[in-house]
């Protein structure tokens, strides 16, 4: 993971054609691809401009946006994390048990909702502070320190419900994905909350300079007087908390919470919706906004092939080449 | 550069981690002959090392991978494919069902190696990407589902039967490993994939070819996920679009425990076999502990107890590695 780049000799001055159309790429590249693939639906897809295809694809992009939020602040520090699909799954799967009375008796339902969103984000944050303190502590490599929870995780879970679909109606609790707030699904309305605070914190709080200032430049942010450990453990604790929280979100949408599929694959959707989006993945820089559109491009890239016959299969193939697309292209405007 | 003049004595706390997994291994073969009765038993070996050796097979393309400081998630998809791929080829020839495998491994290899050479893109996400590509090939040229081998051509021999008394998946692996062996301790190219390791713009420096260096090595990872796909769909009779999720932990998770560190630069081809050998035999004490019933792990606890003990690996040679690098 850690490649050195020889540095190579720039001619002063001109930017030559190719780098300034990587440069372009990059700053218009992902917005440009989400009106192609609006007009590219309108054009083709049928029923494309309908409210019901706008609710499913602001559903659907929800849980993304939440989870890739948390991603973008962690990959900003020049981490990764990779349990965020697990940590789904952990949190979805305390949470019916918690209102449904496993752990103790329900008297007041509406205390018991409360905590069956309160406890499953907590301990998904907890897990987060788990894996910081493995980058942190032990100056284990993000990949493998969330390798540990990726692998895990999903298998506490499992072990918690015995593998086993949970069920429930529950219609205070399914408010956080059912419910709608002036007409805005609830979901979504908690989809633009998380983004304009993250957004935020970048633009206009100390420890939003400091995230940015330990991903640019460790060393010196350590030198500057940057408290780098503490900065790292509360991005993995958010990264941790966004996910517990998109968690609850999906087994209110379904009902019901599987172990086995809450999350599954949810850190590569994270992970390309930040570098489509582009929030370079080596650090130093977070686009939560561009994340936001990163997104809704990948959502709609499946949204397109799917509702234009294309098996599933042939959509990750894809997803594969938008994600080395969107990467190459950060890449070589970032070298000019 | 300490690995490059490493002497025989344990010099290092690589040395002494391959030394404890090699003694961690023997530790666990003994305790299982003495606690259970079938342990030692021809069978139990047998299977054991029949199923196993895919996973020592993309254990050591891991390995080299990691060594020259990269990582490769593709490997399980890229051997999920390469059943598929086998299993389609199998009716013509059994040596074509063979080829076509390893070939659909070099492919997603070469992928690997332009991505991360040309392209310059981390190894990371570079294998990312063709894992989901391998995965999404596969399943569209299976159609969704498992895809019977050909039983007429003999290509089920090649997972199923036996040589010498022994299986030949654990053959071939054993000849995979003495050249992976050969390669990395004997010949230059060894040297070569270590000093890139150790630092990437030195060993350019140095006037080494590192990028075809590190596309060679994506290859032959590509070529090994491929070969194990191949006794995949050889030993169960069908290539299987779905399998392979997870492969690539365990063959991390091999090397690691191997001693070889992430960071690149250090590695050794024994103790990768070792830690494989390591982390499968863990599996299978705990299915003799089960059969013996005074405990009962469901199958959800295998990823618990995994990720434990990749958690216990890692912080173990973290440890090691802060001591070593104090004054």
């Amino acid at each position: 993971m850690t490649t050195i780049e020889t540095p190579v000799p720039q001619p002063s001055g001109t930017l030559s054609p190719g780098s300034r159309l990587f440069t372009l790429a990059s700053r218009y590249g992902t917005f440009v691809a989400f009106l192609a693939l609006i007009a590219f639906n309108i054009a083709v897809t049928p029923n494309f401009l309908s409210l019901q295809t706008l609710n499913v694809n602001l559903t659907q992009v929800a849980t993304i946006v939440i989870v890739a939020t948390g991603m973008t602040l962690v990959i900003a520090t020049g981490g990764i994390d990779l349990s965020v699909g697990s940590l789904m799954a952990i949190s979805g799967a305390l949470a019916p048990m918690i209102f449904m009375g496993q752990f103790w008796q329900v008297e007041n339902m509406a205390f018991a909702v409360a905590l069956a969103i309160l406890i499953p984000v907590a301990v998904a944050s907890l897990f987060g502070l788990f894996n910081g303190l493995l980058v942190t502590r032990f100056s284990i490599q993000p990949i493998i320190a969330t390798l540990v929870l990726f692998i895990a995780g999903r298998g506490i879970a499992q072990v918690m419900t015995n593998g086993n679909l949970q069920v429930f109606k529950n219609e205070g609790f399914q408010f956080i994905a059912m419910g709608r707030i002036a007409g805005i699904p609830a979901q979504v309305v908690l989809m633009i909350l998380i983004v304009i605070l993250a957004s935020a914190m970048i633009r206009y709080t100390v420890i939003g300079r400091q995230i940015i200032a330990v991903g640019g430049n460790e060393k010196a942010a350590r030198l500057t007087g940057v408290p780098v450990k503490r900065v790292k453990l509360l991005v993995y604790m958010i990264s941790g908390a966004l996910a517990g929280l998109a968690g609850l979100v999906v087994v209110a949408r379904n009902s019901a919470s599987d172990a086995n599929l809450v999350g599954l694959g949810m850190e590569l959707d994270a992970i390309a919706a930040v570098a489509v989006g582009g929030t370079l993945l080596t650090g130093g820089r977070a686009n939560i906004v561009g994340t936001v559109l990163g997104a809704f491009v990948i959502q709609l890239v499946r949204y397109t092939l799917l509702a234009n016959g294309v098996p599933d299969a042939a959509a990750l193939i894809v997803k594969a080449g938008l994600i080395v697309l969107a990467v190459f292209i950060q890449q070589r405007a970032d070298k000019r | 550069m300490s690995t490059l003049l490493r002497p025989f004595a344990i010099k290092s706390s690589g040395d002494l981690a391959r030394l404890s997994v090699i003694l961690a291994l023997f530790g666990l073969i003994l305790f299982g002959a003495l606690r259970y009765d079938n342990f030692v038993s021809s069978y139990n070996i047998l299977s054991f090392l029949r199923y196993n050796s895919m996973f020592a097979l993309i254990a050591l393309g891991m390995a080299f991978v990691i060594i020259t400081g990269g990582i490769d998630l593709s490997v399980g998809g890229t051997a999920a494919m390469a059943s598929v791929v086998a299993a389609l080829c199998s009716p013509y020839h059994w040596a074509a069902g063979l080829l076509g495998g390893i070939a659909a491994g070099l492919a997603v290899g070469a992928l690997n190696g332009f991505i991360i050479t040309k392209m310059r893109i981390q190894p990371f996400i570079a294998t990312l990407a063709t894992m989901l590509a391998a995965y999404g090939t596969g399943l569209l040229l299976a159609n969704n589902q498992s895809v019977s081998v050909s039983y007429d051509t003999g290509f089920t021999v090649i997972g199923q039967d036996d040589f010498l008394g022994f299986p030949i998946p654990a053959w071939i692996a054993l000849a995979v490993y003495v050249l992976g062996w050969l390669v990395l301790e004997k010949l230059p190219v060894g040297r070569h994939i270590l000093a890139i390791g150790d630092g990437e713009a030195t060993a350019g420096l140095m006037g080494l070819k590192v990028e075809r260096t590190l596309a060679a090595v994506y290859l032959a990872s590509g070529a090994l996920a491929g070969l194990a796909g191949v006794i995949l769909a050889s030993q169960f009779g069908a290539g299987q679009p779905t399998e392979g999720v997870g492969w690539e932990l365990f063959a991390i998770a091999s090397v690691v425990v191997g001693g070889t560190l992430l960071t690149g630069g250090s590695g050794s081809v024994g103790a990768t076999l070792a830690g494989a050998l390591l982390l499968a035999m863990v599996f299978n004490i705990l299915n003799f502990e089960n059969g013996l019933g005074w405990i009962s792990l469901s199958a959800y606890w295998q990823s618990v107890i995994r990720g434990t003990f990749l958690l216990i690996v890692v912080v173990l040679q973290a440890k090691l590695m802060a001591r070593h690098n104090a004054p």
